[in-house]
């Protein structure tokens, strides 16, 4: 059992499985479609990072990214009423025309960075040790206090930007 | 003394910018008080000053009114300063052109009382009037091209007069062209003078010229050479004389002071002024000689074919400012400015004759239409009459002892000789043959004007051309003035005598003061025989020869033509192919290529967001490249 | 225990970025690309938490709530901005948006 899921091939796995449906994504022409396989991306994500000894974040990610983020992409797509293809403005799956230049761009970008990450032959490795909460929260609360406060200064300037903009649509408003 | 100098040039000068300010404002007395009451102080002035200067132990008077400039000659700073000086030519030339001029704004007053823009017209006369006294007064070079540059302006102002009028506008423009390639040439050979002498000053430049250039010296050439140019320009002489006849388009008073009395002497101030620059280029005097003969001859052929009475004078003009030319290019610089003065007096005095009788005429100037007025209108025929007398050379007139004066140096010169003192001969005959036929189409035969006479009756232009007339007639007994020699420093009189007096090995024949006497009486008679028909009466009108060799000369030998071809056209066509402007085109391949790179650019600035993104995923590739090597 | 070298931590998380770009540029519905945008705030916190455990320091997770808040707050404003994109246009095609002035 072990010597078939050693650490690393969970986290290789993990990655695939994020990587494939992060490209579902991108490729989806239906719109919870698309979304779902955000969430599935999100969740081997989250699997990673629980294998990187950050369980905090990786129930974070779960709770927060994937279970409040998406759930208001979901209310979105609910209020818009977008149907299961909008294909008038999503581009072709044969238009290679459309996609060439972006993705030699990003191929290009990502050729580049893995030279430089490659660069230095550096014997870093991740570890599975864990980071504990209790780690990650006496960080919070002592020197990063400020990035916290900022934090919900955004947070706050978020809610109220989103209220605005949102309320004509109720209400008839400007 | 010094202080009425200093005062001489400013009169008119203030004249003209009350006259300028108030324009329409002025009643015409008010108006006409104080421009001729400017140039009546001029003449005052002009004569006391001059009666000191010419006296026999009278010395220049200079006065310095304030420094102008100060030019860098590379050793020292030449300082060039608003000086008038007045010696003995000076005094000459102011005489004439206040007096002149003061008999001419009388005149004009009346003539052009009845003109709406009658303040404007005498405001750019005074305003002439400063201009030339600047240039006859000027101590150095610089403040003479002022007063040169002055006249043209003043010449263009008055030529147009009547701008409304495109032939007028016209004939103006050609004017100021033509004279402006006189002025740059005359301009080029005063930087030419300074940058070899170093000098602008005209006693200093006599004094320095002598002493660092020997007869012969090539820099002393091409300056004589350009001022000549300059010279030719002003003067009308050949090959820049075609503005002048078409220059009559302006009013009568207009001609008779710039275009007979003052400005185009003013060529012949300049060469009598410069002379020591001349008599050291013995080669540029002969070309002095050949300009005024040919001028001479040409002018008087063309006068021959004229049908119109202004541009018989002109054309007269342009022939007896030949004679001046010619007197100056065989050395005879007192003469030749004796003559300039006794030409201004009945040039003057026939312009002016002339003015009354177009007026009279209802502003009839084609001469095949007139005829009679000997009978018609008295005065003005004898007055005309006395002025021809004197531009023929009668003896007695002072016409005949200036023009005297000149045959007896032209022999004898070393830069001019016995072709010339023919060429004269010549002349004089073709000027006695104009004239003859002028005076019997006018004046004798029968009237062919049909129409009330409108007569100029005022006694003040009267006065005025009394006065002329009696000048032209006794002005010979100053004659005597002019045996002096006109510019006084020792060193020039040393240098006229060694260069112009040295050919005495040509001996003088006997016969020569006669023929010079009997030349007009010689032309009279044969006048009388050729122009026959004109001074009969006829039944059927009177039309002019028509045939080919009449019309040439009538269009002043085709010299119109000449530069229409040779430089009018192709100026045009090379204009018209540069219409787009080489030069501009280059200049403008700056802003091309902006407008070029904007236009590659703009595509960018499409507002697409994901465009934009994916620009930032360039440029932050193209930075990692950048770093990686 | 290692597991992995810190260089394919960097390399996924790289990947997922770039994917994550190549929809952002590519696809036109507005919502897609805010989709994306996810991703590819997803892929820094990947590097981020890889490299807090290499150092064995919790200042990795710390970024990454930081990123979380900075995703939460901008998707907030972003669907309200697609609530009135769709309201003004009826339409979430983002090219309607390239100028100032409609």
């Amino acid at each position: 059992m072990q010597a078939l899921l050693s650490l690393s091939t969970l986290f290789y796995l993990a990655a695939f499985v994020a990587v494939y449906a992060s490209l579902r994504v991108v490729l989806q022409n239906n719109t919870v479609h698309a979304l779902l396989y955000l969430v599935v991306s999100l969740l081997a994500v989250a699997v990673c990072f629980y294998l990187l000894g950050a369980p905090f974040a990786a129930g974070l990610e779960v709770i927060v990214y994937a279970g409040a983020i998406l759930v208001l992409f979901v209310f979105a797509i609910m209020m818009f009423g977008l149907r299961e293809d909008e294909t008038r403005i999503a581009p072709k799956a044969g238009q290679v025309r459309y996609w060439l230049m972006p993705s030699l761009l990003a191929l290009v970008l990502f050729i580049e960075m893995i030279y430089v990450i490659t660069l230095e032959e550096s014997k870093l490795s991740a570890t599975a040790t864990t980071i504990a909460s209790k780690e990650v929260g006496a960080l919070l609360y002592g020197p990063y206090l400020l990035a916290v406060e900022l934090a919900s200064f955004l947070l706050l300037a978020g809610l109220v930007a989103g209220y605005h903009f949102a309320k004509s649509f109720a209400g008839g408003g400007r | 003394m010094s202080a009425m100098l200093a005062a001489l040039p400013f009169m008119p000068l203030i004249s003209f910018m009350i006259l300028i300010v108030a324009k329409d404002r002025l009643a015409w007395r008010f108006a006409s008080l104080i421009s001729v009451g400017a140039l009546l102080f001029c003449t005052i002035v002009s004569l006391l000053i001059a009666q000191r200067v010419l006296s026999i132990e009278g010395e220049p008077i200079r006065v310095m009114l304030w420094q102008w400039m100060q030019l860098d000659t590379g050793v020292s700073w030449l300082p060039i300063s608003f000086s008038l000086v007045v010696d003995r030519l000076a005094a000459v030339m102011i005489s004439v052109v206040s007096g002149i001029g003061f008999l001419i704004h009388l005149f004009a007053a009346f003539y052009m009382k009845e003109d709406e823009n009658f303040v404007r017209f005498m405001a750019y006369l005074n305003l002439f009037i400063v201009a030339m006294l600047f240039l006859v007064l000027a101590d150095n070079l610089v403040l003479l091209y002022l007063g040169w540059e002055g006249v043209g302006l003043c010449s263009f102002l008055l030529i147009g007069f009547w701008y409304q009028d495109k032939k007028n506008a016209d004939a103006a423009r050609k004017a100021f062209v033509i004279t402006r390639i006189g002025d740059t040439s005359m301009m080029l050979g005063l930087l030419l003078l300074f940058t070899s002498i170093g000098e602008l000053q005209f006693e200093r430049i006599d004094s320095a010229v002598i002493q660092q250039w020997s007869v012969g010296n090539e820099t002393a050439f091409w300056v004589a050479l350009l001022l000549l140019g300059g010279a030719i320009g002003k003067s009308a002489q050949l090959p820049l004389h075609t503005w002048l006849p078409d220059a009559m388009a302006g009013p009568t008073p207009v001609s008779a002071l710039i275009h007979a009395a003052t400005m185009v002497t003013a060529g012949v101030y300049l060469i009598a002024r410069t002379q020591s620059i001349f008599m050291l280029a013995p080669e540029v005097m002969n070309l002095v000689a050949w300009c005024g003969a040919l001028t001479l001859l040409l002018a008087g052929i063309t006068a021959l074919a004229q049908t119109d009475l202004k541009r018989i004078l002109a054309y007269s003009t342009m022939s007896q400012i030949g004679y001046m030319m010619l007197a100056l290019g065989a050395g005879a610089w007192s003469a030749g400015v004796f003559h300039l003065m006794t030409h201004a007096f009945f040039k003057a005095l026939l312009f002016l004759c002339a003015g009354s009788i177009i007026y009279a005429l209802h502003h009839q100037q084609d001469v095949f239409k007139m005829g009679g007025l000997l009978k018609k209108l008295p005065i003005e025929s004898g007055l005309f009459t006395i002025g021809l007398i004197c531009l023929v050379a009668l003896p007695g007139t002072s016409g005949f002892f200036s023009k005297e004066f000149i045959l007896g140096h032209l022999w004898q010169s070393p830069t001019a000789g016995p072709l010339f003192w023919w060429l004269a001969i010549i002349g004089a005959l073709l000027t006695a043959l104009y004239s003859c036929r002028l005076f019997f189409l006018v004046f004798l035969g029968e009237s062919r004007f049909e129409g009330e006479l409108h007569r100029l009756t005022s006694r003040g232009a009267l006065l005025a051309l009394l006065f002329l007339a009696a000048l032209s007639l006794v002005g010979g007994i100053w004659h005597s003035q002019f045996n002096m020699p006109l510019l006084q420093s020792q060193e020039l009189q040393m240098l006229n005598q060694s260069i112009l007096t040295a050919n005495n090995a040509t001996v003088v024949p006997t016969w020569l003061h006669t023929l010079a006497i009997a030349t007009p009486f010689i032309g009279i008679a044969i006048a009388w025989v050729l122009f026959a028909k004109y001074r009969r009466s006829f039944e059927q009108p009177l039309i002019s020869v028509n045939n080919a060799w009449v019309r040439f000369s009538r269009a002043g030998l085709g010299f119109d033509y000449l530069y229409l071809f040779l430089i009018h056209k192709p100026f045009v066509f090379l204009a018209h192919a540069n219409r787009r402007d080489v030069l501009d085109q280059l200049l403008m391949l700056l802003s091309h290529f902006s407008l070029w790179t904007k236009d590659a650019i703009l595509p960018t600035q499409n507002g697409s967001i994901r465009w934009y993104a994916a620009v930032f995923a360039l440029g932050l590739s193209a930075y990692i490249l950048g770093w990686l090597l | 225990m290692e597991i992995v070298p810190l260089s394919h931590v960097l390399i996924f998380a790289c990947l997922l970025f770039v994917i994550g770009f190549v929809g952002v540029v590519v696809r036109k519905n507005t919502l897609f690309m805010l989709m994306c945008l996810e991703i590819m705030l997803n892929a820094v916190g990947v590097a981020f938490i890889g490299a807090g455990n290499v150092w064995q320091q919790a200042d990795g997770q710390i970024m990454f709530i930081l990123i979380l808040t900075l995703a939460a707050a901008e998707v907030a404003v972003g669907l309200a901005l697609l609530i009135r994109m769709q309201q003004r246009w009826q339409d979430l095609n983002i090219d309607k948006l390239s100028e100032l002035k409609e």
